[in-house]
């Protein structure tokens, strides 16, 4: 074997520029005559390529590896990225069950311990002769080469990530796939050779036992590393809780160390009945079920699909002439199968029309027969010029699979407990000839802390970004937008003060990360601006809801007042005319209660006034929900109430259950009841102003106080 | 002396408004205060917004009658409403004050300020808020009730607490009860809130005129000094912005034996402001101006020249600060203190002077050097201003 010993030291690869260093040495001693160190042939001799594995091996900062934390996140990260590549490009609904088993515990709290990372997926698995490629060599991978919206870009990280566990803790990384239900699954442990970048198998065996997944067929990958398992912003929890949101569609079971039994070293049999279990836990529900939220369970935290509807599929697209620099032009006239201009403008990129192409022969001196060999260097840049000057239409769309508005909604409902949520999707744009869409999604109130500047939550083409925040071009861009226009507080210069949640996500063919471990967007102006022109729709439909409920509140209040002191007047002028103080009182609150009406206005699920003629701006807005966490607890087991009585009635029976306990104990995800389309939740909005009964004594009004949080009785 | 003062009195009384009786005047006040109710009522029950009609009390609202020499409420009124959230509370407020004094006037009971703030008090039932968090809440809704049913304080049977002492060559019938204010030892005779003539009565005035001091501390030099005996005179003092009571007693003093009112005060923007309301009334009780302003008062001092003319120690110098200042161009600026040039003159001069000072200050010449030199001098030079 040529992997190295768990603790040993690596080999050290040999430095290539030594020549250099030498003759600089020489320089300065001109006197004395310098002897001679080395000369072109012994240096020659050390001189010798470097793979890149031994590279990323050396360097494994730039993928993610820096410390024994990231490791763990980067190590999840890739798995399940390639997981649900796989699941997307197959047509299959994504489930997947991610799994961290603590083998032995950190000695101390600043020390690594060792895990075993487990993560299962219900793909098409992988046929048996490019295992060893996709998982033993770095740089190897179907994503790189082509132009095409999806997680994984490079052709590094779930290898990367196996070579990591190579090097901490000796043990190869152990592959479970199985492409047909008809063929036997494969078991096999593969290390890597750094220095050839090549993948060495140790265990290669057919075997029937593969974990029951919903299609049959499947990948199971464990790596075993040096890792430290914390809690936070950049940990695991996080980066599958926004995995989910970013994606609805796909239903994840995760274990955290904390919930995996000590000493039980056979994870199979747990994730075998995972699933089938999981079901019958969950209570039929109603086809208006409303949305689903995480349930925890003993021993793992199910993240619920919400969606049944894959994200349509992206076509691959060539690259666009505006994005094309004139050294890769040049390479592709190298390597282009072409042999005419013509052919070559037309087949190699996009975008690139008759009448285009025309002008660019008129430009270039050329015409479109002119054989590519024959075309000097002059004349190259020539037409790289004219195809630069020319007016192209931005590149196609359909290359890109943004979530929409419905899917960010629901994948932020399943995640923030708030109480109004605005989405929007930018149409798309283009950066470097790189087409590239943006989404943001905001999550005001509700359970968020007030006083905390906003999370902001990245998204690059449905993958979390945890790390590197702060030089990211979405975390730039909330900074940007003013938010105090929308009621916020914002500190100048810095994020948003308040209880909000902001979510940016980018998709692209090819997302500019800063640097290979993908953790933050680069900043193209192109891309800030989308970005924040999608945060200013979302900010303002934030704005309008926010005036409105203040409008309400203030009414509410207003209302508040003059009922207390309508018991006290009507007292006071029986007292001093003897008029009837019940009449008198009745006639005061009616009058009261219609000169605050609009504090028993209804926000719809759009954030409109119910039977108001005040039309607003959130009208037809589907990018907008809004739901009242004071009245309504999580409506999801509430089958029993009929559909239609929901939109009629003026009031939402409370749920006397404590609404914490409901949300998180609960498996919501039915197998039947899921919403057909990302539906529009429907949920009512209450506010509703007061007065107290025993403020008057003759009065027999309900009970009824605007600041009340408790649930309310049902009428 | 005595013959002459009576002789005015008698003349006085034919030119005032005959007063009603206090049962008519009852009444009179019982009536405003159910018109006022029903107002309330009917366009509560016509289903319109409740509102009251309270005159101004502000000094836009405050008009200077030239001809008569003193301040005039002006004819705009407020509206106070209950469905608008800044006035809900004082409306509230209002009506539970008027139901209070309804209560005091069936009873035939008066009350002071701070007892009619507990009288209305109580908790609105179901909730935390009190009807009223202080007695300045309470003051100021009393005013306004006073002015909407054009009803004076003592007619509301309500009374402020005692400020003001006086001593002289006067004996008083106060509630039936013979005072002879020549014999008050050092504490004098606390003048009352309410001093009408069907509460106090004048009796054997012998006094030429009337001195009112500012403040206790100098009343007691006069007082110790016996100078109302020895300069024949009734000697007043008002405990600084003289209250009501001490200002009605002034008004019927001068009006009712034509004794001329005499001020000394310190010499700053506040004892100006305190000569002025004097004078011609104040702005926050600009409707009661007729019974309670004396147009003829004289300002006696302290003046700015004394500092000079006395020969005054720099030690008594007070510096005026900014608030001084912007206080003393205001009253400049008063209607009432425009066109008089000696006035101006008179501020001018303590503002260039850069300094006030107190009546106490002549003190520093000699213990008694107020009543003794300064006093009796001023008036026999007849230096004083108008």
């Amino acid at each position: 074997m040529t992997w190295p010993t768990p603790n040993a030291p690596m080999k050290r690869p040999k430095k290539k520029p030594v020549r250099k260093k030498a003759v600089r040495r020489q320089a300065p001693a001109a006197g004395s005559r310098p002897r001679r160190r080395a000369n072109a042939e012994s240096m020659a001799a050390k001189q010798r390529e470097i793979s890149v594995s031994e590279f990323f091996a050396k360097n494994r900062h730039l993928l993610g590896f820096d410390n024994p934390r990231k490791a763990l996140l980067t190590t999840v990260k890739e798995a399940v990225d390639n997981a649900l590549d796989a699941c997307e490009e197959a047509g299959i609904l994504p489930e997947i069950t991610i799994e961290i088993e603590e083998l032995a515990p950190p000695a101390s709290a600043s020390r690594s311990g060792r895990y075993r990372v487990v993560v299962l997926d219900n793909g098409p698995g992988i046929v048996r002769k490019q295992i060893e490629n996709i998982f033993g060599r770095l740089l190897y991978g179907s994503k790189f080469h082509r132009l095409k919206m999806s997680r994984g870009q490079q052709g590094i990280g779930i290898s990367a990530a196996g070579m990591y566990g190579l090097m901490t803790t000796g043990r190869p990384m152990m592959i479970n796939t199985r492409h047909s239900t008809r063929k036997p699954a494969h078991h096999i442990e593969l290390a890597m050779d750094t220095t050839r970048n090549a993948p060495e198998v140790t265990v290669d065996i057919e075997t029937d036992d593969f974990p029951a997944t919903s299609t049959g067929t499947g990948t199971r990958v464990a790596i075993e590393l040096e890792a430290r398992f914390v809690k936070g912003k950049t940990s695991v929890d996080a980066y599958i809780e926004q995995t989910a949101i970013a994606n609805p569609h796909a239903m994840f079971t995760y274990t955290p160390p904390s919930m995996n039994g000590d000493g039980r070293s056979d994870t199979e049999d747990d994730q075998q009945d995972l699933i089938p279990e999981y079901d019958s836990a969950a209570t039929p529900e109603p086809a208006h079920e409303t949305y689903v939220e995480t349930a925890t369970l003993d021993d793992r935290i199910i993240f619920p699909r919400t969606v049944d509807e894959l994200p349509p599929e992206t076509r691959e697209i060539k690259p666009h002439p505006y994005g094309v620099e004139l050294g890769t032009f040049l390479r592709m006239l190298k390597d282009t199968s072409e042999q005419q201009l013509g052919g070559f403008l037309k087949h190699e990129f996009c975008c690139v029309t008759p009448s285009v192409a025309r002008d660019v022969y008129k430009a270039g001196k050329v015409s479109g027969n002119t054989w590519l060999k024959s075309i000097d260097h002059a004349a190259t840049e020539r037409i790289y010029r004219a195809l630069q000057d020319a007016r192209l239409r931005g590149p196609p769309t359909d290359c890109l699979a943004p979530m929409g508005v419905r899917q960010m909604l629901a994948g932020l409902l399943k995640g923030v407990r708030a109480e109004f949520y605005s989405a929007a999707t930018r149409s798309p744009a283009v950066y470097r000839g790189n087409p590239f869409q943006i989404e943001a999604a905001i999550a005001f109130g509700g359970d968020l802390p007030a006083d905390q500047p906003a999370r902001v939550i990245r998204f690059a083409n449905r993958v979390p970004l945890l790390y590197q925040q702060s030089s990211c071009s979405a975390f730039k861009s909330v900074v940007d937008a003013s938010w105090r226009t929308y009621g916020l507080t914002q500190p100048r210069g810095s994020l948003p003060v308040g209880p909000i949640v902001v979510m940016i996500h980018m998709v692209s063919v090819w997302v500019p990360f800063t640097s290979e471990s993908k953790e933050a967007i680069a900043d193209y102006d192109e891309i800030r601006k989308e970005m924040k022109l999608a945060l200013q729709e979302c900010g303002r439909k934030l704005g309008t809801y926010l005036r409105r409920r203040q409008r309400m509140k203030r009414d509410a209040d207003k209302r508040d007042v003059f009922e207390r002191y309508i018991g006290e007047i009507a007292r006071s002028c029986h007292a001093l005319t003897g008029t009837d103080p019940d009449a008198l009182y009745q006639a005061l609150i009616q009058q009261a209660r219609r000169r605050t009406e609009i504090a028993d206005a209804q926000l719809d699920e759009e954030g409109r006034f119910i039977a108001s003629s005040d039309n607003g701006r959130l009208d037809d807005d589907e990018g907008v929900l809004i739901i009242d966490r004071n009245e309504t607890g999580p409506r999801q087991l509430d089958a029993t109430e009929p559909a239609k009585q929901r939109t009629e009635s003026t009031r939402t029976p409370a749920r006397k259950t404590p609404r914490k306990k409901t949300a998180r104990k609960t498996a919501k995800r039915p197998a039947s009841g899921r919403i057909q389309k990302p539906a529009k939740p429907r949920v009512r909005v209450h506010l509703q102003a007061a007065g107290d009964p025993s403020l008057f004594p003759h009065s027999d009004q309900p009970a009824r106080r605007s600041t009340k949080r408790t649930g309310r009785k049902p009428r | 002396m005595a013959t002459k003062a009576q002789r005015k009195v008698s003349r006085k009384k034919t030119a005032r408004r005959s007063p009603a009786s206090a049962a008519q005047r009852t009444a009179r006040t019982m009536t405003n205060l159910s018109t006022l109710a029903q107002g309330v009522v009917k366009s509560s029950l016509a289903g319109r917004e409740p509102r009251l009609e309270i005159p101004t009390r502000s000094a836009a609202n405050t008009r200077w009658n030239k001809s008569r020499r003193i301040l005039q409420m002006g004819t705009s009124t407020q509206e106070r409403q209950l469905f608008n959230l800044g006035q809900a509370r004082r409306f509230m407020q209002t009506m539970l004050h008027a139901s209070s004094v309804k209560d005091l006037l069936e009873a035939e009971k008066t009350l002071s300020l701070r007892a009619m703030f507990y009288k209305s008090l109580h908790t609105i039932s179901g909730t935390q808020e009190k009807t009223f968090d202080e007695q300045s809440e309470s003051d100021g809704i009393l005013e306004d009730l006073e002015v909407a049913l054009g009803s004076l304080r003592e007619e509301l049977h309500i009374f402020a607490k005692k400020a003001g002492t006086m001593v002289g060559n006067i004996t008083v019938i106060d509630t039936g009860d013979e005072i002879n204010c020549r014999k008050m030892g050092s504490g004098g005779y606390a003048i009352p809130s309410i001093v009408e003539p069907d509460v106090i009565q004048f009796k054997d005035c012998e006094a030429d005129y009337i001195l009112h001091v500012e403040k206790n501390t100098v009343w007691s030099r006069f007082n110790e000094d016996r100078f109302w005996e020895k300069h024949n005179c009734i000697l007043t003092e008002g405990g600084g912005q003289p209250p009501r009571g001490v200002r009605r007693m002034l008004h019927r003093l001068h009006n009712e034996l034509g004794l001329p009112v005499y001020c000394l005060l310190d010499c700053d923007p506040w004892g100006h402001y305190i000569y002025s309301v004097i004078k011609q009334g104040s702005i926050s009780l600009a409707f009661e101006s007729q019974r309670l302003a004396i147009p003829d008062a004289r300002f006696l001092g302290l003046r700015s020249e004394d500092y000079e003319r006395c020969e005054l120690s720099d030690d008594v110098q007070i510096a005026l600060n900014q608030r001084d200042i912007t206080r003393a161009k205001q009253i400049m600026n008063y209607p009432w203190f425009k066109d008089k040039r000696v006035w101006q003159r008179e501020i001018r001069q303590m503002l260039d002077h850069g300094f006030k000072m107190e009546v106490e200050s002549l003190i520093t010449k000699d213990i008694s050097y107020v009543t003794a030199e300064y006093v009796p001098r001023r008036l026999q030079e007849r230096s004083w201003i108008d």
